[in-house]
C-alpha cells in the first residue's frame, strides 16, 4: 500500500506504524459523571467496519506525523489522507 | 455408513460406487431449538458435541457459503497447548486432549499428526520466560521439555544454531503438539453432526437478528426466516459484521494473516518449529510443501489477501534460522481474517440480548482451539454456564480489567 502523505507525497505503508480507528482522537472527558463507561467504551469498543474506515497511522520511518487515512478494509483502496492535527483541529480537540 | 479399512477394500473391488455424500444437503425448517451461525471448523464442533455430548436435537448451522471455506480452510493446521496463563492452558490442553481422540471418535480420518512443537530460544531472558512457561504447562497437565542446543542439532541439524544476531540458546519442546489436516476437521465434524440429525444449510447467509423485548427469536436469511430459541453466533474473522446487525460494538478488529506455502519437497522437516526472535513458524504438509507463517498485516482488513511487506518479513524470519528455505520456491501465499481481540484471548459468551450468544475473538489461534471451543460453546449453550476450562473468556473481562493477555501488548489489536 501507498499513503498518499499531504507533505511528504506517496510514501510505503511500511513506514508508518498503524494505531487503529481514528475515533481515538476524540478522548473522553475525564471529569464528565459518565467518564468510567466512555474510557471502556474509548478503550475497547471498535465499529470494524467493512467499508470505508478512517484509521490513525504514524510515520515513524519519516516525519513522524500522524495522519487520518480513509481506507476501504475489503480492498484496502485508499480514498483520502489528512493530516491528524488538521482534522484534531477541525473536531476542536487541539489549539 | 462407518468408515474402515474394510469399507475402502471392498470399494476398491466394486469400482468405488458405494459412497454416498457425506451429510445431507439439509433445507431450512421454520424453527429450531438451536441455530448456529457459521460452517466453519468451531460452528459445526459446537453443532456435533450439542448433538452427542449434551443430547440436544432441533440443531442447525447456518453457513453463508460452503461449509469450512474461512478460516478452518486457510490456516498453517497446528495444534499445541503451550500457553502460560491459567485464563488459556487448561482450555487448550482440553482441545488437544480432544485431538488426540478425534478421529476415533468421529470415525474421520483428519490426519493428526502429534510430530511435535519446537519453540527456539535465542537469549537468556527468553530461556527464563520459556521455563516459567514449560512449568505453567506441566502444572496444567500439558507436557513440556526443555531442549539444549545439542540437542537441537542432533534432531534438527539444518537449523542454522549460530546466527550472528539470533543465535539458538535452546529450546521448548511440546511432543504432543502438531498438524491437523484443516479441511478434514470440518468435514469430519460436519459428517458426524449430520448422522446425529443436525441440519447442515450451506449458502444461507444471515442478514439480521429478530430481536423482541431484548430476546432473540432468531435470525433472517437469505432464505426467510428461522426461529430459534437460541441462536449462537460463531464467524471469527467477521464477528463485528454480524454482531453489528444486533446493534453491539465488539472489543474486535478485523486483521488479515498471511500463510504460505512452498513447492513440495522430500520429508526434511520433522514437526513445527517456530523462531523466538521474531515472528515464524513452519512445518512440512504431508504433500511436502513447506507451510508456513508469521506476524498479520497489521491494519484493519476483511480482504483475505495481504501486503508485500509482512512477505517478506516472513521469509527473513524464515531464512535467519532456516537457511535452506531460500532453495525452494515459493508456491502460494493467502489471507485470512482473523478476530484479533484487545487482549489477544477469545471471547465464548452470552451477550445482553437473551437467546443471543458469541463466539469469537480467536485471533490466530483458532485453529488448535477447534475441538474445545465447540465443545465449552455447546456447554453454554445447553446449560447457560460456562465450561470449567473456559470461564475467562467473557465479554465484561475488559471493564473488569480480568483482561488475558498473553504477550503483555495491553489494548491494542494488532500487537497480539
Amino acid at each position: 500500500m501507498l499513503i498518499d502523505h499531504p507533505l511528504l507525497g506517496p510514501r510505503d505503508a511500511s513506514e508508518f506504524v498503524y494505531k487503529g480507528d481514528a475515533s481515538l482522537i476524540n478522548r473522553p472527558d475525564w471529569q464528565a459523571e459518565d467518564a468510567l463507561a466512555k474510557f471502556i467504551d474509548y478503550g475497547y469498543l471498535r465499529d470494524n467496519p467493512a467499508s470505508d474506515h478512517r484509521e490513525l497511522w504514524f510515520h515513524e520511518q519519516g516525519d513522524r506525523s500522524w495522519l487520518v487515512v480513509t481506507r476501504d478494509t475489503t480492498t484496502h483502496e485508499i480514498k483520502s489522507v489528512e493530516l491528524a492535527r488538521d482534522v484534531a483541529r477541525r473536531e476542536g480537540r487541539s489549539k | 455408513m462407518n468408515y474402515s479399512g474394510f469399507k475402502v477394500i471392498k470399494e476398491a473391488l466394486t469400482g468405488h460406487r458405494g459412497w454416498g455424500p457425506a451429510w445431507r444437503d439439509a433445507a431450512p425448517q421454520a424453527e429450531y431449538d438451536y441455530v448456529i451461525i457459521g460452517g466453519g471448523g468451531h460452528g459445526l464442533a459446537t453443532a456435533y458435541y450439542l448433538a452427542r455430548e449434551f443430547r440436544q436435537s432441533r440443531i442447525a448451522v447456518l453457513e453463508k457459503g460452503w461449509i469450512g471455506g474461512g478460516n478452518v480452510g486457510r490456516n498453517t493446521t497446528i495444534i499445541r497447548s503451550n500457553y502460560l496463563l491459567d485464563g488459556n492452558e487448561p482450555f487448550y490442553e482440553f482441545s488437544l486432549k480432544l485431538w488426540e481422540g478425534l478421529e476415533q471418535e468421529l470415525n474421520y480420518n483428519a490426519m493428526v499428526s502429534q510430530r511435535g512443537i519446537l519453540n527456539l530460544i535465542h537469549s537468556d531472558a527468553q530461556r527464563d520466560a520459556f521455563i516459567r512457561r514449560g512449568n505453567a504447562m506441566i502444572l496444567n497437565g500439558a507436557d513440556a521439555e526443555l531442549l539444549s542446543t545439542t540437542r537441537i542439532r542432533d534432531r534438527y541439524p539444518f537449523l542454522n544454531v549460530n546466527n550472528a544476531r539470533f543465535p539458538i540458546k535452546g529450546g521448548l519442546a511440546q511432543h504432543r503438539g502438531g498438524t491437523v489436516r484443516h479441511d478434514a476437521v470440518a468435514w469430519g465434524y460436519a459428517r458426524a453432526a449430520d448422522q446425529r440429525g443436525v441440519d447442515i444449510i450451506q449458502n444461507c447467509e444471515v442478514t439480521g437478528f429478530r430481536i423482541e423485548n431484548g430476546t432473540c427469536t432468531g435470525v433472517e436469511t437469505a432464505r426467510g426466516f428461522i426461529g430459534a430459541k437460541k441462536v449462537a453466533a460463531c464467524v471469527a474473522g467477521s464477528s463485528s459484521r454480524l454482531m453489528q446487525k444486533a446493534a453491539m460494538r465488539l472489543p474486535i478488529e478485523s486483521h488479515v494473516l498471511q500463510a504460505f506455502v512452498s513447492e513440495g519437497l522430500k520429508p526434511v522437516l520433522p514437526g513445527v518449529i517456530t523462531f523466538g526472535a521474531g515472528h515464524f513458524y513452519c512445518s512440512q504438509s504431508d504433500k511436502g510443501g513447506l507451510v508456513f507463517g508469521g506476524d498479520i498485516d497489521g491494519y484493519n482488513s476483511y480482504a483475505q489477501r495481504g501486503n508485500l511487506p509482512v512477505v517478506e518479513d516472513v521469509c527473513e524470519g524464515g531464512m535467519a534460522i532456516f537457511p535452506m528455505l531460500g532453495r525452494a520456491r515459493l508456491l502460494r501465499s493467502w489471507g485470512g481474517i482473523m478476530d484479533m481481540s484487545m487482549d489477544g484471548s477469545p471471547i465464548i459468551d452470552r451477550t445482553h440480548i437473551d437467546g443471543l450468544y458469541f463466539n469469537g475473538g480467536w485471533c490466530y489461534g483458532g485453529f488448535k482451539a477447534t475441538p474445545a471451543s465447540g465443545f465449552a460453546y455447546a456447554h453454554l449453550l445447553a446449560t447457560d454456564t460456562p465450561h470449567e476450562t473456559a470461564t475467562a473468556y467473557r465479554f465484561d473481562r475488559f471493564e473488569r480489567g480480568r483482561m488475558i493477555d498473553e504477550k503483555g501488548m495491553g489494548n491494542q489489536p494488532n500487537l497480539h
